[in-house]
């Protein structure tokens, strides 16, 4: 290699590691419901404490969906153009319990994982308190705007 | 009833086709917390070169829905609703889906693995443009508990 590109760096200049977006949703019930009526996810362990109980959780729980949708908006006002995004996948590790009075936040943090010429890996990093709740979620963004 | 291994490779006819409406993406988006214009004015999404307002990339599992629907109400698949966790979900995008599209999907599975007692089933929707261009595909993989 005769390049002198530091190895870590695209062509747009982004670099391993930085943090390229980061945010704090604040979930509620009321959350869950509109998740639901947007979605068409009406299963009930999503908005009834006498359902989640029954099955066997330890509360009612935010659609899976509705923590992987939002935490890719994260990115999508630094993206520009959410068509630039090619790829995303999660995989759903822990629920996220929302309880009926103080909800549950989830923080997002969108880190540069990995760049080529064309495209980068953006990860995604969702927090409930110290509970990381979704694994390898990963986005692969087209490079540059 | 185990869920049936046989699902692999069947023939599902394509979902009758989804008209996005602009209200819809706009509904979606507030649920999804997406606050970016594009989402939500159709004159900032057209200065990114779309027709109509960009929905947010997970809008695409309203329509893998429509599938996942046609799997569970197969009568010999041995998945029940109530024993089902959602595992892993992933889109593979040509490009994003925006309102005024009509989309049609067509479902395949593509594994059914042992895992534990039950069983681990990964299924495809290919998502179709009125075109029949490819939009996007929604890959699934659903853990199916075994029965007690």
């Amino acid at each position: 290699m005769s390049s002198s590109t530091n190895a870590d760096e695209s062509a747009a200049g982004i670099e391993v590691g930085t943090v390229v977006a980061e945010r704090t949703v604040q979930l509620t019930r009321e959350s869950l419901v509109r998740y639901a009526g947007a979605s068409g996810d009406f299963n009930p362990i999503h908005y009834r404490d006498d359902v989640a109980e029954r099955v066997g959780l330890p509360g009612v729980l935010a659609h899976g969906m509705l923590t992987m949708g939002l935490a890719v908006e994260t990115i999508v006002e630094w993206l520009g153009d959410s068509g630039r995004i090619l790829e995303y996948g999660v995989r759903f590790t822990r629920p996220v319990v929302v309880d009926a009075d103080s909800g549950a936040a989830l923080t997002v943090v969108a880190k540069v994982g990995a760049v080529d010429e064309a495209t980068l890996r953006v990860d995604l990093t969702v927090s409930h308190g110290e509970t990381v709740v979704l694994g390898k979620a990963q986005v692969r963004v087209r490079a540059g705007a | 009833m185990s869920v049936n291994p046989e699902l692999v490779g069947r023939d599902f006819p394509p979902t009758a086709p989804y008209l996005v409406g602009r209200e819809k993406v706009r509904e979606f988006a507030r649920a999804v917390f997406a606050t970016d214009p594009q989402h939500t004015d159709p004159a900032a999404a057209q200065r990114l070169g779309y027709t109509d307002v960009v929905a947010p990339p997970t809008f695409a599992m309203v329509i893998q829905d429509l599938t996942l629907q046609q799997l569970l109400s197969e009568p010999d698949s041995g998945i029940a609703l109530e024993r089902t966790v959602h595992a892993e979900q992933r889109f593979r995008y040509t490009r994003p889906i925006v309102a005024g599209d009509e989309l049609t999907a067509r479902l395949r599975v593509t594994g059914v693995r042992p895992f534990g007692k039950g069983a681990m089933v990964t299924s495809e929707a290919e998502i179709t443009d009125a075109g029949g261009s490819h939009v996007v595909t929604a890959v699934s993989v659903l853990l199916i508990g075994g029965e007690e």
